[in-house]
């Protein structure tokens, strides 16, 4: 029994002790009918059995440590500092629960505090939290935000179609018990300027993505001014890794600033888990979901650090609570302040500026390929969208060929860019594996 | 514990002094001792606004709790105590006093029957702390 | 003791990591879409590294030592675990991936929806909510999705027990539902009355935690199911306190209709300080069409002895996706390693062996500190942190003082319904021997409580830290720290 100290005599000392007879006699509650099933799983087997086994299904994939990866879509192969794990794989860290004795949790404490720093001072934003599951959950709440800031009053979202669709999705499951219109997503070409229509008195909030699901850079000034005329919040959905270049969303005057943290230092891992970026200004610190960690000092006049503003969460607001969520992804947040604080000020920059280039490089080796052809001439950073002469799945098919894998089929979630495909390039992407990534298209375009 | 004789209380712990047709309201002593140091007061009307009995009027915290403050009686809110929020702390050390919270106008002075006298409303803090 | 926050071993001009030069042209940058300021610390490696491992020294882990955290089963998180989700064909996997590529991701998936389905009596499962609470929206939305899909949209209500973690009425509220709040018994079970009373055809179902917060399994269980599904409401579990039940009952058999399972708690994967954890939603057949997707399922039969190809479904009637892609894989992959390790029997020496410790503790210290609920009790049990010999004495005071001891204190305060609660769960992790230190312990605690309080009131004293003023962490808030030099640049 893996993992349980207990010996036949600790059993029956401590089975005397409590005054029963046997292990079975402490289920009496339990009804007799349903007690003690049969369970059809397999038996144990040993660490060193269980080990091989898991390589073996490990060995099952193919991974991007093995074949070039160009797909993004909201999830992104790139760089980790060694350091990073070897700070997750301390016991303390990990094996540590929510800091709510403080005493004992100064290292989670303070290391989240410079979390909620780093996340501020990258987005240009005044206060964090610790972190929510993911850039779609972070979404949701920020439209439950969003309609408790105008008090139940205002009944609509403005969403653009430029937002992951996986995020607009879980908003819309999130949002499915309550009187909420969404629009504005409907047509995927519809840039920002298009969507100054939708705003009226209304709108509770305009939500954007920057840079967007298709790699764009836009410029979201504008739209901030027609929003806060119109009394509602602006929220921007950020690549936190592309803020290493880019203008901070604080200066088109943000409300709400939400991302995937994944970027920074977190292993893609099929999907999970990731970090969900949550950050406001100052005056909306009351209405936020999750965690908040304060400074503070403790009875021997150290400086300290606490969870504080507890009473606007679940355990102690219950169904007036500002969220639900309690575990969040404490470790990750750990993961990106370490990476962003061994990349720094200039590893972040560099980092950002190679997947530029890179990916500025590629589009343009793509473009002079027959048959391909970029969707516009918008500014990106690292990802862009290629009209393909072939279907996408096909492509990908013979990139595999190649030990590539292929970028993201539009017209999977957007029917309007059936054959468009969507393709990252990060600073894990040498020249060579561009170059040959383009040779292979060109091979595919033939067939 | 202090109980005001001239004030009428209810039995969320808020309190109304009535003088004319005007309604001071607040949160009591028993409140104050309950919630522990108050952090935070935030006024959820306006003046102008008309606002019935029961409605909400202002939000709370404290350390480890959060409540709500609801008007004893119906009526069109007259003043705000604009210091309050700055002084949070205010609610623990004078709660019948410096610590007012909204100030109405009593649309139904018959709505005023419903509330407790200082005597009955000890009677209930007795009740509860049992 | 204090740690210099990361700014402060900051100096211009300092490079943490080393990075490949641009091979490839330059191409223009944005126009007026650069950032000038970028208010990052430039820190070397060693000194991360330095700070990082410092701050990890003032933590306690479930690897330091004993951690009774009520419902919250901080049990020992298997080393192999940490090895297994890091191997690269799980850690360098892509979610995007076309599904052939990843049929050793999707396997694992598929194998640990089928073997909570077994363990739980349950017809489908999903593992995409990321977390308890989330698992809970899911769950609620689900009963809400079912209800409107016959027709019912008048079910507006949510039964919800007094003695229930906070998440309930909160992910209740998130789903447009209305909380009726139901008071317990004077055995700590629901109020078979006020339950009877309560269930109409307004009601939509009800949430219960089984045993409950109380370490108590509910005596009327059946009774409780039955008043619910006779009015037309579902019941929802909230699978907290699943380490009590591994092997010994089927939440499914004993009617439950959605269930959500916490990985991080029963299926051992570590807290990491607040997360992530993983919150899977178990089902019973009528609602499996209602479930959150994609999930995984066998799209091709396998010939003979071959594998079968597996895909990503979306569920007929999904309630829609609850998060991005598929749920947090990376915990699936320990609690996979977790369940195939223990097995079957593995798993029922879990339950027996966890509740085995509360039941030895309970009977150890019932004479020293008062136990409200004084029976059996499952995986663990509430205490009373408070004495009349010893007045002004509260279960916030012994907990400190447990930690000059070397102990993680118990969950305080909780459940609601308990005065001063400490709840104790030990878990199936710990010996003996270090349950006897425990007891001796709180036995000295017993005993300062009324010799010399004040060491209580004061503590604790051999930690790092001492009580944290928590008053002035909310009246001034700082919430951020940011670099010196930035006010400078920002006038700039």
């Amino acid at each position: 029994m893996a993992y349980i100290p207990h010996t036949d005599d600790d059993r029956r000392d401590m089975l005397a002790a409590i005054g029963v007879g046997s292990l079975d006699d402490l289920y009496q509650a339990v009804p007799a009918k349903y007690r003690f099933p049969d369970l059809d799983l397999p038996e144990a087997i040993s660490e060193l059995e269980a080990a091989s086994e898991l390589q073996a299904l490990s060995e099952a994939n193919l991974d991007v440590r093995h074949n070039a990866c160009f797909l993004g879509a909201g999830a992104y192969h790139h760089f980790t500092p060694s350091v990073v794990d070897h700070i997750l794989r301390r016991n303390e860290f990990y094996t540590a629960y929510t800091p709510y004795q403080p005493e004992l949790s100064q290292g989670t404490l303070q290391a989240i505090f410079e979390y909620q720093s780093l996340i501020c001072n990258l987005t240009g934003m005044e206060v964090s939290n610790a972190s929510h599951y993911d850039g779609a959950t972070a979404l949701a709440e920020a439209v439950i935000l969003a309609l408790n800031q105008h008090r139940g009053k205002r009944h609509k979202i403005v969403l653009s179609p430029a937002v992951h669709p996986h995020y607009r999705q879980t908003v819309r499951t999130y949002m499915q018990g309550m009187d909420l219109k969404i629009v504005g997503d409907d047509d995927c070409c519809r840039g920002p300027e298009e969507l100054l229509p939708f705003i009226d008195a209304d709108t509770a909030m305009v939500a954007v993505q920057y840079p967007d699901f298709f790699g764009h850079i836009v410029d979201f000034h504008r739209l901030g001014e027609v929003a806060h005329a119109a009394g509602a919040l602006l929220c921007i959905v950020v690549n936190p890794l592309a803020l290493g270049l880019l203008r901070p969303p604080s200066d088109f005057d943000a409300d709400v600033v939400v991302g995937e943290g994944q970027p920074l230092g977190i292993p893609l891992s099929y999907g999970g888990p990731y970090l969900g970026l949550f950050t406001t200004k100052q005056e909306l610190v009351r209405k936020m979901a999750g965690r908040l960690v304060g400074e503070t000092v403790d009875s021997r006049g150290q400086r300290g650090y606490v969870l504080t503003l507890t009473p606007r969460e679940q355990h102690i607001r219950r169904e007036k609570a500002t969220s639900n969520i309690c575990t969040n992804v404490a470790l990750m947040a750990l993961a990106s302040a370490v990476y962003l604080s061994v990349m720094g000020r200039q590893g972040l920059r560099q980092v950002a500026e190679l997947c530029y280039h890179k990916a500025h490089y590629a589009a343009a080796e793509i473009g002079r390929v027959p048959g391909f052809r970029l969707w516009n001439e918008a500014e990106f950073f690292n990802e862009f969208v290629m009209a393909c002469p072939q279907p996408v799945a096909e492509i990908n098919e013979h990139l595999l060929e190649h030990e590539i894998i292929g970028g993201y089929d539009l017209g999977a979630e957007y029917p309007q860019l059936a054959g468009h495909m969507l393709i990252a390039v990060t600073e894990m992407n040498s020249r060579d594996e561009i170059d040959d990534f383009v040779a292979a298209l060109e091979e595919a375009a033939h067939d | 514990m202090q109980f005001p004789k001239d004030l009428k209380f209810t039995k969320n712990d808020e309190w109304i002094r009535v003088e004319g047709d005007q309604g001071t309201i607040g949160i009591t002593d028993y409140a104050q001792d309950q919630l522990s140091d108050i952090v935070f007061v935030e006024m959820t009307v306006a003046p102008g606004e008309q606002a019935a009995k029961g409605a909400a009027c202002a939000t709370i915290e404290s350390v480890k709790a959060a409540a709500e403050v609801f008007l004893p009686v119906g009526g069109t809110v007259t003043r705000l105590n604009e210091d309050l929020p700055k002084n949070p702390e205010q609610v623990n050390r004078d709660p019948f006093g410096a610590a007012w919270m909204v100030q109405i106008k009593i649309a139904d002075p018959a709505e005023l029957k419903d509330l407790l006298d200082a005597a009955a409303y000890e009677a209930y803090c007795k009740e509860r702390a049992t | 003791m204090t740690e210099p926050l990361i700014y402060d071993l900051s100096a211009p001009g300092r490079l943490g990591v080393s990075l490949p030069e641009t091979d490839v042209p330059l191409a223009p940058l944005p126009a007026g879409l650069t950032r000038d300021v970028l208010p990052l610390p430039e820190v070397s490696e060693i000194d991360v590294v330095r700070h990082f491992v410092r701050l990890s020294q003032l933590n306690y882990g479930i690897d330091t030592g004993f951690y009774p955290l009520g419902s919250c089963t901080m049990k020992y998180n298997p080393k192999i675990n940490e090895d297994v989700a890091r191997l690269s064909g799980f850690a360098h996997t892509h979610p995007l991936q076309d599904p052939t590529t990843v049929q050793g991701n999707l396997a694992l998936m598929y194998s640990v929806q089928e073997w909570l389905k077994e363990i739980g009596g349950f017809d489908g499962v999903s593992l995409q909510p990321a977390a308890g609470a989330h698992g809970e929206l899911t769950g609620i939305l689900i009963l809400r999705a079912y209800h409107r899909a016959q027709g019912d949209a008048k079910r507006t209500k949510i039964l919800i027990p007094d003695s229930a973690h906070g998440t309930n009425p909160a992910s209740t509220a998130m789903a447009g539902m209305q909380v009726v709040e139901l008071p317990s018994d004077s055995r700590g079970n629901i109020d078979l009355e006020s339950l009877r009373a309560a269930c109409d055809a307004t009601v939509a179902g009800l949430m219960l935690t089984n045993p409950n917060t109380l370490g108590l399994f509910e005596e009327h269980l059946l009774e409780v199911a039955r008043l619910v599904h006779e009015c037309g409401g579902l019941v929802y579990g909230d699978g907290a306190n699943m380490n009590a039940l591994l092997g010994i009952v089927r939440p499914g058999d004993l009617g439950f209709d959605v269930f959500h399972f916490n990985l991080h708690k029963t299926f051992s994967t570590p807290h990491g300080g607040g997360g992530p954890g993983s919150g899977p939603v178990g089902v019973v057949s009528h609602l499996v069409e209602f479930l959150p997707g994609p999930i995984v399922e066998i799209v091709e039969a396998g010939e003979d002895d071959e594998a079968p190809l597996y895909g990503l479904v979306m569920p007929a009637r999904s309630i829609g996706r609850v998060k991005a892609f598929h749920g947090h894989f990376g915990m699936h992959v320990r609690a996979f390693t977790y369940m195939r390790m223990q097995g079957k029997s593995g798993l029922r020496a879990i339950a027996d062996h966890a509740v085995l410790n509360a039941n030895y503790l309970r009977a150890r210290l019932r004479g020293t500190y008062h136990v409200p609920f004084d029976r059996i009790c499952m995986h663990e049990f509430v205490a009373e942190g408070k004495w009349d010999e010893a007045p002004g004495v509260r279960a916030l005071d012994v907990s400190k003082r447990l930690m000059d001891y070397g102990f993680h204190p118990p969950t305080n305060y909780f459940p609601l319904i308990v005065h001063e609660a400490l709840m104790i769960e030990p878990t199936e992790t710990e010996s003996r021997e270090t349950l006897d230190m425990f007891v001796k312990a709180m036995e000295a605690i017993a005993r300062e409580a009324r010799s010399d309080p004040d060491v209580l009131h004061t503590a604790p004293h051999n930690t790092p830290f001492g009580r944290l003023d928590e008053v002035r962490a909310a009246k001034e808030l700082v919430l951020c720290c940011r670099p010196a030099w930035l006010e400078g640049a920002k006038a700039e």
